[in-house]
C-alpha cells in the first residue's frame, strides 16, 4: 500500500480563505511601531470574522498611520487621500457603494488637528465605518512635533514641554454621536482583536482610539504615550469578549459579573465588569468614566460606549438596495415623457 | 405754459408718429425683501408671452432685506439678450436710490415713480409719470399687513397700460406666478387692476415706447442657468451630490434636490436612487464627491469662487490619483469674499491650474442655459472618460438670471462610463496596472470597489503604473508625461469651438461663457457703426481645440473679450500658443460686477482699432 506524505493543511477561515489575502505589502514604518501591531490585529480580526477582502474599502488620510492600510488586506481597494480628509472621502465612498465594509485609518494629528471638522461631522452622521485613530500623541512623519492628543506636560525628546491640554477623541466621539466608541492599546493583542471584531459587527460609526506608541519620537521617559506609561496606566474596563453571530454562545460567564450587549447583527459583546456596574450603553456614564480615569492619569480601555440600534447615515438617506455606483440607466435617467413634462412646465 | 411743457408736448407728438416698438430696457429700482421679484417676473413673463424676445437681470445686494435692488428687463425685437447699459424706462420705487437713478438716465427716458418722491423736479428732459402707490394700495388691499407685498404689482398695471402690454397676457403671467396661492393671487389681481385703471384715467401717454405682439418666443422655455445645469445633472444620472451653500450657486443644488425627489425615487420601493449631502464645508463637499467618484458613482458638487479656492487640494488629488468628479463653479466677483451677488469670469485661470504641482483641469464654458444643461450632462461623461475632475464654468449672470431658450434635447446616448476594467478587458490585457497606458491615449483602465476586478491602492502620493508607492524618478516622470498625454487626448473630446460670425476683414474676436450675448450684439454694432465685420470664435472648453490656432492665423488682430481684470483666458492661451499667434492677441476686459454690455465691447474695440479703421460709408453699412 502506497503512502503519500501529506502536507499540513494551511489554516483557512470560515469562508475558506487562507491568511495570505488578508496581508498587505511590507510595512515601511519603523520597527516596533505600534501601528504595525494594529495592522496585524486588523488582519487577524478580518480573517477570523471571515470578511471577504474584496468587500472592504480601506481609507486613510496622511501621516504614518495613514500609510498603514497598504500593509493589510492587500486584496481590498484602498484610498490614501489628503491630510485630515479621510472622513469626507469615506462618506462619499460608503454612499456610492453601501454594500462595502469601510475601514478608515487616521492619526491623532490627522483627526484631532487638521481634520477635526470632518471628524466631527462623520461622527455626527453616524456613517457606517470603522474609524481607527492610531494615537501616538505626535506627528511621526514630520519628526515628532506634538499633536492635539499629547498630554499636558509631556516632553519631546528635545525637552520641549507640551503646554496645552489634550483632546480626548473618545469623549468627543461619544458626544458627537458615534454609536460605538472604544479605546485600546496597540500592545494588547487580545483586547484589540476583540474590539475590532465587535466593531465589524456594529452598524454605524465605530470609533476606535488605539494608543500606539511612536518608538522613534515619543517613547521616552516623560512621554505619556510611551510603551512604559501606557502599560502602567492602562485601566481596562474588564475583559472584552466578542461572540460573532455565526458562533454558538458557549462562553460561560458569571451572571451579574458580565455585561452583555446584543449587537444589531445578532452578535454578542460581552464585557466583564470591574468593581462598578459599568453600563456601556449609558452615554453619561461613559463620559463620566472617561473624565474620572483621565483625572487619575489613567486611560480606560475596552468598549466604552455602544448604541447598537442607532440609525446610521445610510439608513437615513433611504437609499435603494443596490449600490448607487452601479445602478442601471433606467433607474437613474428619467424617461423621455418625464423630460417632456419638465420642458412643458418651463414654457 | 412753461418751456418744459412745450418740450414734453413735442416729445408726445413725436412719440405718436415715431413709436419705439419692442425695443426697450426697463429698470425697476426697489428695496430687496419688498416682494418686487413677483412683480418683475410677471412683467418679464407677460412680454415673453406676447412673443417678444426678452431678458431679465437681477442686480441685487448681498443681504436679505432693506438694501437697494434693481431688476432690468430688456425687450428686443432683434433678439438681443445681453445687458443694455442705457435705461429707457425707470420704475423708481426706492427713495434711497431714486435721485441717482433719475440723474443717470439718458435724455428722453421715461420714469414711473412713487409720487411723494417728487422726482419730476430733477430734470426737464425726461417723461415723468407720478403714481400715488400708497393711496392705490390702500384702496385695493384692505388688509394693511399685506399691502407691502402687493404694492409693487401696481407698477405692473401702470406699465401694462402705458406700454400696451396685452392685458390678458399680464393676467395670465400673474396666475402663472402665483397660481397655487389663491389669496395672494386675488390681492395681486386687485393691485394690478388698480395700477391699470389709474394709468388709464390719470396718465397721458407722452413716451414713444410700446409693445406689440410678435412670434419670436413660440415654443421657447424660460429657465435660469442653475436650474438648467441641475437638469443636465439629473439627465446624466448623477447619484451622489455633496454641496455647501454659497451664492450664487446654491440654487443649482436646491433645484436638483427638487428634481431628484420628484423623478428619482424608486416607484416600487419608495427608496432613493441618489444621495444629496449638505457637507460641513466645501472641502468636505469635494472630498465626498471624489470619494464617491472613486467608488464608481456619478458624483458632483457645486460652488463659487471661495469654495473653489477651498477645493484646491482635493482637486489636485483628483487629477493625480485620476478620480472622476464634476464641479460646477457659478462664478461671482472676487478676490476674497468680493461681491457675492455680482458676476464675473474671474476664476478661469486659477481653476484651470487649481492645486499645487503640475495640475491641469478640464473646463467647460457654457454660454447659454441650453449649454448649462448640455455641458452638465457631458461633464459626467468627460469626468469618467478621462478619470479626472471636470469644471463647468458658469457665472452669476447665467446661473441666477432667467433666460429664454429653445427646449432642451433629451439625451440620445447612454452615459459614457469610460474605461472600466471588466473580465474581457482583463483577459485581453493579461497583466493589468491601474495607471498603465495600454491604448496610447494616456487613459488607463480603472476598477471599482466591489466590481470583482483586481483592487488597487489609490493615492495622492507618488506611484508607479501599478499604483504602488514609488519615489523613483522615472516613475514620477513617466506618470506626469502620461497625464499630459491624457490631457492632450481630452483636447479632441471637449465641446468644439463655434464660429458664431464669419468675418471679412482683419479683425477676429474671441469670447466665451455669458460674454457671448453682448459679443454677438457688439459684432452687429461694429458692422453698423464702423463697417467692421469681425469673425467671432466662441471658446467652449479648455484645453483649447487646435482650431484656435487656425482661427488666429486667419486674422491680423484678435480681441479676446472677457469679464475679468487680468485677461485670464488670454493668459491660458500664453501656455498653449506660439509667440507669433500670441502677438496678434489683444484684450477687451470688463470687470465692474455687472454683466458686460455690447456698447462696452464695441467702444473698447473701436478705441484700440483707432486709425486702423477706414471711414465708414453708407454703402459699407448697408
Amino acid at each position: 500500500m502506497a503512502t503519500t506524505a501529506s502536507t499540513p493543511r494551511k489554516k483557512v477561515n470560515r469562508i475558506g480563505l487562507e491568511l495570505r489575502p488578508y496581508r498587505g505589502s511590507k510595512t515601511t514604518l519603523c520597527a516596533g511601531c505600534g501601528h504595525n501591531a494594529i495592522s496585524e490585529r486588523i488582519i487577524d480580526a478580518f480573517f477570523e470574522m471571515g470578511i471577504e477582502p474584496s468587500r472592504v474599502m480601506k481609507l486613510s488620510g496622511i501621516g504614518c498611520s495613514s500609510k498603514s492600510p497598504a500593509y493589510f488586506l492587500g486584496g481590498s481597494h484602498g484610498f490614501n487621500g489628503v491630510h485630515g480628509r479621510m472622513p469626507s472621502i469615506g462618506t462619499g465612498a460608503v454612499i456610492a457603494n453601501k454594500q462595502m465594509i469601510a475601514i478608515g485609518v487616521s492619526g491623532d494629528g490627522d483627526s484631532g488637528a487638521i481634520g477635526i471638522g470632518q471628524f466631527v461631522h462623520l461622527m455626527r452622521r453616524n456613517l457606517p465605518i470603522i474609524y481607527i485613530i492610531e494615537d501616538n500623541g505626535c506627528y511621526g512623519l514630520t519628526k515628532g512635533q506634538f499633536s492635539p492628543t499629547a498630554d499636558l506636560g509631556s516632553k519631546l525628546k528635545t525637552g520641549v514641554v507640551n503646554d496645552l491640554p489634550p483632546l480626548d477623541m473618545c469623549t468627543l466621539a461619544i458626544e458627537l454621536g458615534a454609536s460605538f466608541v472604544a479605546r485600546s492599546f496597540s500592545g494588547d493583542k487580545k483586547q484589540l482583536t476583540s474590539v475590532l471584531k465587535a466593531a465589524l459587527s456594529h452598524r454605524g460609526t465605530a470609533m476606535l482610539d488605539v494608543i500606539s506608541p511612536c518608538v522613534t519620537f515619543n517613547d521616552h521617559v516623560g512621554s505619556t504615550k510611551s510603551y512604559a506609561y501606557s502599560k502602567d496606566h492602562d485601566e481596562p474596563l474588564g475583559e472584552v469578549n466578542f461572540i460573532p453571530y455565526f458562533q454558538e454562545i458557549d462562553v460561560e460567564y458569571e451572571a451579574g459579573s458580565t455585561y452583555s450587549v446584543k449587537m444589531h447583527d445578532g452578535s454578542h459583546l460581552l464585557l466583564k465588569k470591574l468593581d462598578a456596574d459599568y453600563d456601556p450603553t449609558d452615554r453619561l456614564e461613559a463620559t463620566r468614566l472617561l473624565h474620572e480615569t483621565r483625572r487619575r492619569g489613567e486611560f480606560a480601555t475596552g468598549v466604552l460606549y455602544v448604541e447598537p440600534d442607532k440609525e446610521d447615515f445610510i439608513e437615513l438617506l433611504n437609499l435603494v438596495d443596490a449600490p448607487l455606483a452601479s445602478l442601471p440607466l433606467e433607474q437613474v435617467r428619467p424617461t423621455e415623457r418625464a423630460f417632456a413634462e419638465i420642458m412643458e412646465g418651463l414654457r | 405754459m412753461s418751456p418744459t411743457d412745450v418740450a414734453v408736448q413735442e416729445t408726445a407728438a413725436s412719440a405718436a408718429t415715431h413709436p419705439i416698438v419692442n425695443d426697450l430696457n426697463i429698470q425697476v429700482a426697489t428695496v430687496n425683501g419688498s416682494g418686487s421679484q413677483t412683480a418683475n417676473m410677471v412683467l418679464f413673463r407677460s412680454i415673453f408671452q406676447m412673443g417678444i424676445p426678452v431678458s431679465g437681470k437681477n442686480l441685487f445686494p448681498s443681504n436679505i432685506a432693506g438694501l437697494p435692488t434693481w431688476y432690468t428687463i430688456r425687450a428686443s425685437k432683434d433678439g438681443y439678450v445681453g445687458r443694455k447699459r442705457e435705461v429707457d424706462i425707470l420704475v423708481a420705487m426706492n427713495i434711497e436710490t431714486a435721485r441717482d437713478d433719475v440723474m443717470g438716465l439718458e435724455s428722453g427716458a421715461m420714469v414711473v415713480y412713487d409720487e411723494p418722491l417728487k422726482l419730476s423736479a430733477l430734470r426737464d428732459d425726461l417723461i415723468f409719470y407720478p403714481v400715488p402707490f400708497d393711496t392705490l394700495v390702500a384702496a385695493s388691499c384692505p388688509d394693511a399687513k399685506l399691502r407691502r407685498l402687493v404694492r409693487n404689482t401696481i407698477y405692473d398695471g401702470v406699465l401694462a397700460q402705458l406700454l400696451r402690454i396685452d392685458r390678458q397676457q399680464i393676467e395670465a403671467a400673474l396666475k402663472r406666478q402665483l397660481g397655487r396661492k389663491v389669496k395672494a393671487l386675488s390681492i395681486n389681481q386687485a393691485a394690478l387692476e388698480s395700477g391699470y385703471e389709474y394709468a388709464a384715467e390719470h396718465l397721458t401717454k407722452q413716451d414713444p415706447f410700446v409693445f406689440e405682439p410678435m412670434e419670436r418666443t413660440r415654443g421657447k422655455i424660460l429657465i435660469d442657468g442653475n436650474a438648467a445645469a441641475a437638469l443636465g445633472a439629473l439627465m446624466a444620472g448623477v447619484t451622489v451630490v455633496a454641496w455647501y451653500p454659497i451664492t450664487p450657486s446654491s440654487s443649482l443644488c436646491e433645484t436638483l434636490i427638487d428634481y431628484l425627489r420628484k423623478y428619482r425615487i424608486d416607484s416600487e420601493t419608495g427608496k432613493a436612487t441618489f444621495a444629496v449631502i449638505q457637507a460641513e464645508d466645501e472641502v468636505a463637499a469635494i472630498g465626498m464627491t471624489i470619494g464617491a467618484g472613486w467608488a464608481g458613482a456619478r458624483s458632483m458638487t457645486s460652488t463659487s469662487g471661495p469654495g473653489i479656492s477651498l477645493m484646491a487640494e482635493f482637486t489636485g488629488l483628483g487629477y493625480y490619483a485620476e478620480v472622476p468628479a464634476v464641479i460646477f463653479d457659478v462664478q461671482r466677483v472676487g478676490p476674497s469674499t468680493g461681491l457675492p451677488t455680482r458676476t464675473a469670469q474671474g476664476d478661469i485661470l486659477s481653476t484651470a491650474v487649481l492645486s499645487h504641482g503640475d495640475t491641469k483641469h478640464l473646463l467647460l464654458l457654457p454660454a447659454s442655459v441650453a449649454e448649462c444643461y448640455s455641458m452638465a450632462t457631458q461633464a459626467f461623461d468627460l469626468a469618467e472618460r478621462f478619470q479626472t475632475p471636470v469644471f463647468i464654468m458658469s457665472d452669476l449672470d447665467l446661473g441666477m438670471n432667467t433666460w429664454m431658450s429653445d427646449s432642451f434635447e433629451y439625451p440620445t446616448t447612454p452615459p459614457d462610463r469610460g474605461k472600466l476594467l471588466d473580465a474581457d478587458t482583463l483577459a485581453r490585457l493579461g497583466d493589468w496596472g491601474r495607471y498603465r497606458d495600454v491604448d496610447g491615449d494616456g487613459i488607463p483602465y480603472r476598477s471599482l470597489p466591489g466590481d470583482g476586478m483586481p483592487a488597487y491602492f489609490c493615492r495622492g502620493s507618488g506611484h508607479d503604473a501599478n499604483a504602488q508607492y514609488s519615489e523613483r524618478a522615472e516613475d514620477y516622470e513617466n506618470n506626469l508625461t502620461r497625464l499630459a498625454r491624457k490631457f492632450d487626448t481630452a483636447r479632441g473630446a471637449m465641446p468644439a469651438p463655434v464660429i458664431e460670425r464669419e468675418g471679412d476683414g482683419p479683425i477676429g474676436v474671441i469670447a466665451y461663457g455669458s460674454t457671448h450675448w453682448a459679443m454677438l450684439e457688439s459684432c452687429d454694432q461694429l458692422r453698423q457703426q464702423a463697417g467692421v465685420r469681425p469673425a467671432y470664435f466662441r471658446l467652449r472648453a479648455f484645453p483649447f481645440s487646435s482650431d484656435l490656432g487656425a482661427f488666429i492665423d486667419r486674422c491680423e488682430r484678435v480681441y479676446v473679450v472677457e469679464q475679468n481684470r487680468d485677461a485670464q483666458m488670454l493668459a491660458l492661451m500664453r501656455m498653449e500658443l506660439s509667440p507669433d499667434r500670441l502677438a496678434k492677441l489683444r484684450s477687451v476686459l470688463h470687470f465692474n460686477g455687472l454683466p458686460v454690455d455690447a456698447r462696452t465691447i464695441t467702444d473698447a474695440i473701436l478705441a484700440q482699432e483707432g486709425q486702423a479703421l477706414a471711414p465708414v460709408t453708407d454703402a459699407q453699412i448697408a
